[in-house]
Protein backbone atom coordinates (compact mmCIF):
# COMPACT_ATOMS: atom_id res chain seq x y z
CA UNK A 1 0.00 0.00 0.00
CA UNK A 2 1.38 3.57 -1.19
CA UNK A 3 1.27 6.05 1.16
CA UNK A 4 -0.24 9.10 -0.04
CA UNK A 5 1.96 12.53 -0.83
CA UNK A 6 1.59 14.77 2.05
CA UNK A 7 0.49 18.02 0.50
CA UNK A 8 4.27 19.96 1.37
CA UNK A 9 6.00 16.99 -1.02
CA UNK A 10 4.01 18.46 -4.21
CA UNK A 11 4.69 21.88 -3.30
CA UNK A 12 7.64 22.30 -5.44
CA UNK A 13 6.65 20.83 -8.40
CA UNK A 14 2.85 22.41 -8.54
CA UNK A 15 4.85 25.78 -7.89
CA UNK A 16 7.03 25.31 -10.42
CA UNK A 17 4.60 24.44 -12.84
CA UNK A 18 2.94 27.51 -12.91
CA UNK A 19 4.48 30.12 -14.58
CA UNK A 20 2.36 32.84 -13.76
CA UNK A 21 2.67 32.01 -10.36
CA UNK A 22 6.60 31.67 -10.66
CA UNK A 23 6.33 35.34 -12.70
CA UNK A 24 4.06 36.66 -9.40
CA UNK A 25 7.19 35.81 -7.56
CA UNK A 26 9.89 36.81 -9.55
CA UNK A 27 10.91 39.32 -7.04
CA UNK A 28 10.85 36.87 -4.08
CA UNK A 29 14.31 35.23 -3.38
CA UNK A 30 14.04 34.16 0.74
CA UNK A 31 13.47 31.30 3.00
CA UNK A 32 10.30 30.23 5.13
CA UNK A 33 9.42 27.68 7.37
CA UNK A 34 5.96 25.65 7.61
CA UNK A 35 4.82 23.66 10.61
CA UNK A 36 2.10 21.91 10.65
CA UNK A 37 1.63 20.76 14.35
CA UNK A 38 4.62 19.28 14.98
CA UNK A 39 6.10 18.81 11.66
CA UNK A 40 7.86 21.38 9.71
CA UNK A 41 9.41 22.27 6.42
CA UNK A 42 11.70 24.70 5.44
CA UNK A 43 11.13 26.43 2.00
CA UNK A 44 13.62 28.08 -0.36
CA UNK A 45 12.25 30.45 -2.91
CA UNK A 46 14.69 31.56 -5.79
CA UNK A 47 13.26 33.97 -8.12
CA UNK A 48 10.05 32.75 -7.65
CA UNK A 49 10.88 28.88 -8.28
CA UNK A 50 10.80 26.56 -5.68
CA UNK A 51 14.69 25.59 -5.09
CA UNK A 52 14.05 23.31 -2.17
CA UNK A 53 11.95 22.03 0.68
CA UNK A 54 13.51 20.24 3.43
CA UNK A 55 11.43 18.61 5.88
CA UNK A 56 12.44 18.31 9.34
CA UNK A 57 13.24 18.03 12.04
CA UNK A 58 15.22 21.28 11.02
CA UNK A 59 18.76 21.68 13.06
CA UNK A 60 19.11 25.88 13.65
CA UNK A 61 16.76 26.54 10.40
CA UNK A 62 17.09 30.19 9.27
CA UNK A 63 14.43 32.03 7.60
CA UNK A 64 12.39 35.15 6.97
CA UNK A 65 9.31 34.05 8.67
CA UNK A 66 6.89 31.24 9.45
CA UNK A 67 3.34 30.23 8.81
CA UNK A 68 2.22 28.33 11.99
CA UNK A 69 -0.46 26.37 12.27
CA UNK A 70 -2.27 23.13 13.67
CA UNK A 71 -2.10 19.94 11.32
CA UNK A 72 -5.79 19.72 10.79
CA UNK A 73 -5.95 23.57 9.79
CA UNK A 74 -3.35 22.60 7.14
CA UNK A 75 -5.51 19.45 5.90
CA UNK A 76 -8.42 21.53 5.62
CA UNK A 77 -6.89 23.97 3.80
CA UNK A 78 -5.64 21.96 1.37
CA UNK A 79 -9.13 19.84 0.78
CA UNK A 80 -10.35 20.32 -3.22
CA UNK A 81 -12.59 22.71 -1.95
CA UNK A 82 -12.10 23.87 1.82
CA UNK A 83 -14.31 25.16 3.79
CA UNK A 84 -15.57 28.89 4.28
CA UNK A 85 -12.87 30.29 6.93
CA UNK A 86 -10.26 27.62 5.73
CA UNK A 87 -10.01 28.75 2.17
CA UNK A 88 -7.29 31.15 2.20
CA UNK A 89 -4.42 32.20 4.53
CA UNK A 90 -5.71 35.75 5.63
CA UNK A 91 -8.88 33.69 6.83
CA UNK A 92 -6.63 31.22 9.04
CA UNK A 93 -5.25 34.12 10.27
CA UNK A 94 -8.60 35.82 11.05
CA UNK A 95 -9.81 32.89 12.64
CA UNK A 96 -6.89 32.41 15.10
CA UNK A 97 -5.70 29.11 13.25
CA UNK A 98 -2.51 30.08 11.28
CA UNK A 99 0.10 32.29 13.03
CA UNK A 100 2.73 35.03 10.69
CA UNK A 101 5.69 35.35 12.55
CA UNK A 102 9.23 36.97 11.54
CA UNK A 103 9.93 39.52 8.95
CA UNK A 104 6.72 39.36 7.15
CA UNK A 105 7.78 42.12 4.71
CA UNK A 106 8.29 39.73 2.10
CA UNK A 107 5.23 37.73 3.12
CA UNK A 108 3.00 40.87 2.91
CA UNK A 109 5.19 43.03 -0.26
CA UNK A 110 4.27 40.01 -2.35
CA UNK A 111 0.94 38.50 -0.63
CA UNK A 112 -0.65 37.20 -3.88
CA UNK A 113 2.45 34.69 -4.76
CA UNK A 114 2.74 33.52 -1.05
CA UNK A 115 -1.20 32.86 -1.01
CA UNK A 116 -0.53 30.98 -4.85
CA UNK A 117 2.21 29.19 -3.31
CA UNK A 118 0.65 27.64 0.16
CA UNK A 119 -2.49 26.63 -2.19
CA UNK A 120 -0.98 25.07 -4.85
CA UNK A 121 -0.66 21.74 -3.28
CA UNK A 122 -4.50 21.57 -3.73
CA UNK A 123 -5.72 18.78 -5.53
CA UNK A 124 -6.48 19.37 -9.28
CA UNK A 125 -10.48 19.49 -9.38
CA UNK A 126 -10.68 22.40 -6.99
CA UNK A 127 -11.94 25.39 -7.67
CA UNK A 128 -10.21 27.47 -4.66
CA UNK A 129 -6.45 27.97 -6.04
CA UNK A 130 -6.95 30.15 -8.93
CA UNK A 131 -7.25 33.93 -6.89
CA UNK A 132 -5.34 33.01 -3.90
CA UNK B 1 -19.56 40.60 -29.84
CA UNK B 2 -20.54 43.82 -31.54
CA UNK B 3 -20.25 46.79 -30.23
CA UNK B 4 -22.68 48.44 -28.04
CA UNK B 5 -22.96 51.07 -25.24
CA UNK B 6 -24.15 49.76 -21.65
CA UNK B 7 -27.42 51.67 -20.14
CA UNK B 8 -25.04 53.76 -17.65
CA UNK B 9 -24.05 57.06 -17.69
CA UNK B 10 -21.54 58.95 -15.88
CA UNK B 11 -21.15 62.47 -15.12
CA UNK B 12 -19.00 64.73 -13.03
CA UNK B 13 -20.73 66.59 -10.12
CA UNK B 14 -18.99 69.76 -9.01
CA UNK B 15 -20.18 70.33 -5.23
CA UNK B 16 -19.04 71.11 -1.96
CA UNK B 17 -18.47 68.72 0.05
CA UNK B 18 -17.22 69.25 4.07
CA UNK B 19 -16.72 73.02 3.17
CA UNK B 20 -14.45 72.11 -0.04
CA UNK B 21 -15.11 72.30 -3.49
CA UNK B 22 -15.26 68.55 -5.11
CA UNK B 23 -15.20 67.12 -8.20
CA UNK B 24 -17.63 63.77 -8.11
CA UNK B 25 -18.19 60.93 -10.31
CA UNK B 26 -21.65 59.83 -10.45
CA UNK B 27 -23.49 57.25 -12.53
CA UNK B 28 -26.83 56.21 -13.18
CA UNK B 29 -28.92 53.88 -14.69
CA UNK B 30 -32.20 52.97 -14.96
CA UNK B 31 -35.59 54.76 -14.12
CA UNK B 32 -38.04 54.81 -10.86
CA UNK B 33 -37.79 54.15 -7.25
CA UNK B 34 -34.22 55.70 -6.67
CA UNK B 35 -31.08 53.15 -5.54
CA UNK B 36 -28.06 55.07 -3.97
CA UNK B 37 -25.65 52.36 -4.00
CA UNK B 38 -22.11 52.87 -2.24
CA UNK B 39 -19.24 50.95 -2.92
CA UNK B 40 -16.71 48.75 -0.74
CA UNK B 41 -13.01 50.76 1.04
CA UNK B 42 -10.66 51.85 -1.55
CA UNK B 43 -13.13 50.56 -4.61
CA UNK B 44 -15.74 52.44 -7.01
CA UNK B 45 -18.60 52.35 -8.56
CA UNK B 46 -18.08 49.63 -11.08
CA UNK B 47 -18.75 47.31 -8.46
CA UNK B 48 -22.40 47.86 -9.66
CA UNK B 49 -21.62 47.25 -12.59
CA UNK B 50 -24.07 44.19 -12.44
CA UNK B 51 -26.54 45.50 -11.44
CA UNK B 52 -26.88 48.85 -13.40
CA UNK B 53 -26.62 46.47 -16.51
CA UNK B 54 -29.24 43.76 -15.35
CA UNK B 55 -33.06 44.84 -17.15
CA UNK B 56 -34.76 43.55 -14.16
CA UNK B 57 -33.29 46.19 -11.68
CA UNK B 58 -33.60 48.74 -14.41
CA UNK B 59 -37.74 48.45 -15.03
CA UNK B 60 -37.98 50.15 -11.55
CA UNK B 61 -35.34 51.30 -10.34
CA UNK B 62 -32.82 54.51 -11.12
CA UNK B 63 -29.44 53.30 -9.88
CA UNK B 64 -27.05 55.49 -8.71
CA UNK B 65 -23.45 55.33 -7.55
CA UNK B 66 -20.75 57.64 -7.24
CA UNK B 67 -17.33 57.39 -6.36
CA UNK B 68 -16.28 58.51 -2.62
CA UNK B 69 -13.57 61.41 -3.03
CA UNK B 70 -10.32 59.67 -3.41
CA UNK B 71 -11.92 57.01 -5.04
CA UNK B 72 -12.48 55.96 -8.58
CA UNK B 73 -12.83 58.75 -11.14
CA UNK B 74 -13.85 61.21 -8.02
CA UNK B 75 -10.40 63.42 -7.10
CA UNK B 76 -9.09 63.98 -3.37
CA UNK B 77 -9.86 67.84 -2.66
CA UNK B 78 -7.05 70.70 -3.41
CA UNK B 79 -4.58 70.09 -0.77
CA UNK B 80 -4.37 66.76 -0.58
CA UNK B 81 -0.87 66.08 -0.68
CA UNK B 82 -0.74 68.04 2.65
CA UNK B 83 -2.83 65.53 4.56
CA UNK B 84 -3.48 61.83 5.48
CA UNK B 85 -6.91 60.75 4.30
CA UNK B 86 -9.05 59.32 7.08
CA UNK B 87 -12.75 58.62 6.26
CA UNK B 88 -14.98 59.10 9.67
CA UNK B 89 -18.43 58.16 10.39
CA UNK B 90 -19.38 62.17 10.00
CA UNK B 91 -17.71 62.88 6.75
CA UNK B 92 -19.35 59.90 4.97
CA UNK B 93 -23.07 60.50 6.41
CA UNK B 94 -22.29 64.17 5.82
CA UNK B 95 -21.19 63.42 2.01
CA UNK B 96 -23.83 61.22 1.23
CA UNK B 97 -27.04 63.11 2.52
CA UNK B 98 -25.12 65.85 0.66
CA UNK B 99 -24.97 64.44 -2.58
CA UNK B 100 -28.74 63.01 -1.88
CA UNK B 101 -29.80 66.65 -1.98
CA UNK B 102 -27.55 67.82 -5.10
CA UNK B 103 -29.20 65.18 -7.06
CA UNK B 104 -32.77 65.47 -5.84
CA UNK B 105 -33.00 62.10 -4.52
CA UNK B 106 -36.64 61.57 -2.83
CA UNK B 107 -36.46 59.25 -0.25
CA UNK B 108 -33.79 57.03 -2.26
CA UNK B 109 -33.33 53.08 -1.08
CA UNK B 110 -29.59 52.90 -0.11
CA UNK B 111 -28.31 49.67 -0.58
CA UNK B 112 -23.77 49.87 0.65
CA UNK B 113 -21.09 46.76 1.07
CA UNK B 114 -18.84 46.47 3.71
CA UNK B 115 -17.78 50.30 4.64
CA UNK B 116 -20.93 50.93 2.63
CA UNK B 117 -22.98 48.47 4.79
CA UNK B 118 -21.72 49.70 8.01
CA UNK B 119 -22.25 53.31 6.75
CA UNK B 120 -26.30 51.53 6.49
CA UNK B 121 -26.59 50.56 9.51
CA UNK B 122 -25.37 54.55 10.51
CA UNK B 123 -28.26 55.51 8.20
CA UNK B 124 -30.51 53.18 9.04
CA UNK B 125 -29.80 54.61 13.55
CA UNK B 126 -29.54 58.32 12.44
CA UNK B 127 -31.17 59.18 9.29
CA UNK B 128 -34.56 56.34 8.75
CA UNK B 129 -36.73 59.21 7.73
CA UNK B 130 -34.44 60.09 4.72
CA UNK B 131 -35.24 55.93 3.48
CA UNK B 132 -37.70 54.36 1.65
CA UNK B 133 -35.80 51.05 2.61
CA UNK B 134 -31.87 50.77 3.43
CA UNK B 135 -29.69 47.29 2.59
CA UNK B 136 -26.81 46.49 3.95
CA UNK B 137 -24.05 44.03 2.20
CA UNK B 138 -21.68 42.46 4.52
CA UNK B 139 -23.15 44.53 7.34
CA UNK B 140 -21.54 44.57 10.85
CA UNK B 141 -20.87 46.10 13.93
CA UNK B 142 -17.39 46.20 14.08
CA UNK B 143 -14.93 44.31 12.59
CA UNK B 144 -11.65 42.92 15.25
CA UNK B 145 -8.50 43.89 13.06
CA UNK B 146 -6.57 40.37 11.92
CA UNK B 147 -3.69 42.30 10.25
CA UNK B 148 -1.50 45.40 10.44
CA UNK B 149 -3.22 48.38 8.81
CA UNK B 150 0.72 49.81 7.89
CA UNK B 151 1.28 47.29 5.43
CA UNK B 152 -1.44 49.32 2.85
CA UNK B 153 1.05 52.17 2.72
CA UNK B 154 4.37 52.15 2.81
CA UNK B 155 6.88 52.65 -0.08
CA UNK B 156 8.06 49.65 0.05
CA UNK B 157 5.45 47.32 -0.45
CA UNK B 158 3.20 47.98 -3.47
CA UNK B 159 0.18 49.58 -2.34
CA UNK B 160 -2.12 47.89 -5.02
CA UNK B 161 -0.70 44.71 -4.99
CA UNK B 162 -0.76 44.65 -1.37
CA UNK B 163 -4.15 45.50 -1.77
CA UNK B 164 -5.31 43.26 -3.96
CA UNK B 165 -3.58 40.01 -2.25
CA UNK B 166 -5.65 41.19 1.19
CA UNK B 167 -9.02 40.98 -0.27
CA UNK B 168 -8.54 38.58 -2.63
CA UNK B 169 -9.83 35.83 -0.39
CA UNK B 170 -12.61 37.76 1.08
CA UNK B 171 -14.49 36.32 -2.36
CA UNK B 172 -16.55 32.81 -2.82
CA UNK B 173 -13.52 30.41 -4.44
CA UNK B 174 -16.56 29.61 -7.08
CA UNK B 175 -17.71 33.11 -8.16
CA UNK B 176 -16.69 32.97 -11.86
CA UNK B 177 -12.84 34.17 -12.61
CA UNK B 178 -13.28 37.36 -14.64
CA UNK B 179 -15.66 38.46 -12.22
CA UNK B 180 -12.75 38.33 -9.43
CA UNK B 181 -10.14 39.52 -10.78
CA UNK B 182 -12.24 42.82 -11.99
CA UNK B 183 -12.93 43.15 -8.46
CA UNK B 184 -9.34 42.32 -7.69
CA UNK B 185 -8.23 45.31 -10.67
CA UNK B 186 -10.71 47.95 -8.79
CA UNK B 187 -8.53 47.48 -5.43
CA UNK B 188 -4.61 47.50 -7.94
CA UNK B 189 -6.46 51.11 -8.68
CA UNK B 190 -6.49 53.00 -5.46
CA UNK B 191 -4.90 55.79 -4.72
CA UNK B 192 -1.95 55.24 -1.78
CA UNK B 193 -3.45 55.35 1.57
CA UNK B 194 -6.54 55.46 0.77
CA UNK B 195 -7.89 51.79 1.77
CA UNK B 196 -5.67 52.10 4.82
CA UNK B 197 -7.78 55.87 5.61
CA UNK B 198 -11.24 54.16 5.10
CA UNK B 199 -10.53 51.47 7.17
CA UNK B 200 -10.23 54.25 9.85
CA UNK B 201 -13.95 54.09 9.69
CA UNK B 202 -14.58 50.32 9.09
CA UNK B 203 -11.91 49.21 12.17
CA UNK B 204 -12.28 52.51 14.45
CA UNK B 205 -14.75 55.28 14.01
CA UNK B 206 -17.65 53.75 12.78
CA UNK B 207 -17.90 51.22 15.46
CA UNK B 208 -21.71 51.12 16.34
CA UNK B 209 -21.67 47.59 18.62
CA UNK B 210 -23.54 49.92 21.56
CA UNK B 211 -26.01 51.54 19.42
CA UNK B 212 -27.47 49.01 17.23
CA UNK B 213 -30.48 48.31 19.65
CA UNK B 214 -31.88 51.69 18.99
CA UNK B 215 -32.01 51.16 15.16
CA UNK B 216 -36.21 51.41 14.85
CA UNK B 217 -36.85 49.01 11.68
CA UNK B 218 -40.86 50.43 11.74
CA UNK B 219 -39.08 53.92 10.45
CA UNK B 220 -37.33 52.34 7.78
CA UNK B 221 -37.13 48.44 7.13
CA UNK B 222 -33.63 47.13 7.08
CA UNK B 223 -32.34 44.06 5.22
CA UNK B 224 -29.17 42.12 5.91
CA UNK B 225 -27.20 40.39 3.22
CA UNK B 226 -23.93 38.83 3.69
CA UNK B 227 -21.61 36.00 1.77
CA UNK B 228 -20.52 32.94 3.89
CA UNK B 229 -16.92 33.07 2.69
CA UNK B 230 -16.62 36.60 4.01
CA UNK B 231 -14.15 36.61 7.13
CA UNK B 232 -13.64 40.33 7.36
CA UNK B 233 -17.57 40.63 8.19
CA UNK B 234 -18.39 37.52 8.87
CA UNK B 235 -21.92 35.83 8.60
CA UNK B 236 -21.81 35.70 12.23
CA UNK B 237 -21.01 39.28 12.22
CA UNK B 238 -24.31 40.06 10.61
CA UNK B 239 -26.22 37.60 12.22
CA UNK B 240 -25.11 39.21 15.63
CA UNK B 241 -26.47 42.39 14.24
CA UNK B 242 -29.94 41.49 13.10
CA UNK B 243 -30.45 39.54 16.96
CA UNK B 244 -29.65 43.28 18.41
CA UNK B 245 -32.24 44.92 15.34
CA UNK B 246 -35.62 44.66 16.06
CA UNK B 247 -37.21 43.80 12.72
CA UNK B 248 -34.02 43.33 10.68
CA UNK B 249 -34.27 40.82 8.05
CA UNK B 250 -30.77 38.92 7.43
CA UNK B 251 -29.85 36.37 5.08
CA UNK B 252 -26.32 34.62 4.44
CA UNK B 253 -25.74 34.14 0.45
CA UNK B 254 -24.15 30.55 -0.30
CA UNK B 255 -21.50 30.64 -2.25
CA UNK B 256 -20.47 34.42 -1.92
CA UNK B 257 -18.69 36.63 -0.04
CA UNK B 258 -17.36 39.70 0.80
CA UNK B 259 -17.82 41.55 -2.71
CA UNK B 260 -21.77 40.03 -3.55
CA UNK B 261 -22.55 42.43 -6.23
CA UNK B 262 -19.33 42.77 -8.08
CA UNK B 263 -17.73 39.08 -7.38
CA UNK B 264 -20.95 37.20 -9.00
CA UNK B 265 -23.52 39.40 -9.98
CA UNK B 266 -25.37 36.94 -10.66
CA UNK B 267 -26.07 34.89 -7.86
CA UNK B 268 -26.24 37.82 -6.15
CA UNK B 269 -29.08 38.94 -8.29
CA UNK B 270 -30.63 35.71 -6.53
CA UNK B 271 -30.66 37.42 -3.26
CA UNK B 272 -31.59 41.32 -4.38
CA UNK B 273 -34.52 41.28 -6.85
CA UNK B 274 -36.99 39.10 -4.00
CA UNK B 275 -36.10 42.39 -1.93
CA UNK B 276 -36.10 44.77 -4.50
CA UNK B 277 -40.04 43.33 -5.55
CA UNK B 278 -41.20 44.05 -1.86
CA UNK B 279 -39.62 47.61 -1.73
CA UNK B 280 -41.05 48.39 -5.36
CA UNK B 281 -44.51 46.51 -4.28
CA UNK B 282 -44.88 48.53 -0.99
CA UNK B 283 -43.74 51.63 -2.73
CA UNK B 284 -47.11 51.52 -4.82
CA UNK B 285 -45.52 52.39 -8.04
CA UNK B 286 -46.77 51.20 -11.31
Amino acid sequence: MVTPAHPMDQLQQRVNADARLVWRGRWVDTTFLVEAGDAAWLVQVAAGRIAAVKRGPLVMPSWSFALRAPKDAWNTFWLPNPPPGFHDLLALVKYRALRIEGNVHPFMANLLYFKGVMAAPRPRESVAGGVQ
Amino acid sequence: MSAHFEPITGRYLRIDLLGKPHRVYVEEAGQGIPLLCLHTASSDTRQFRGLMNDARVLEHFRVIAFDLPWHGKSSPPAGWQNADYQLTSRDYVAMILTMMDALALDRPVVMGCSIGGRMALHLALDHPERFRAIIGLQAGAHVDPYYDLSWLHRPDVHGGEVSAGIVSGLMGPRSPEAERWETLWHYMQGGPGVFKGDLYFYTVDGDIRGRLADIDTTRCPLYLLSGEYDYSCTPEDTLDAARRINGAQATIMKGLGHFPMSEDPQRFMTYLLPILDRIHGASGVA
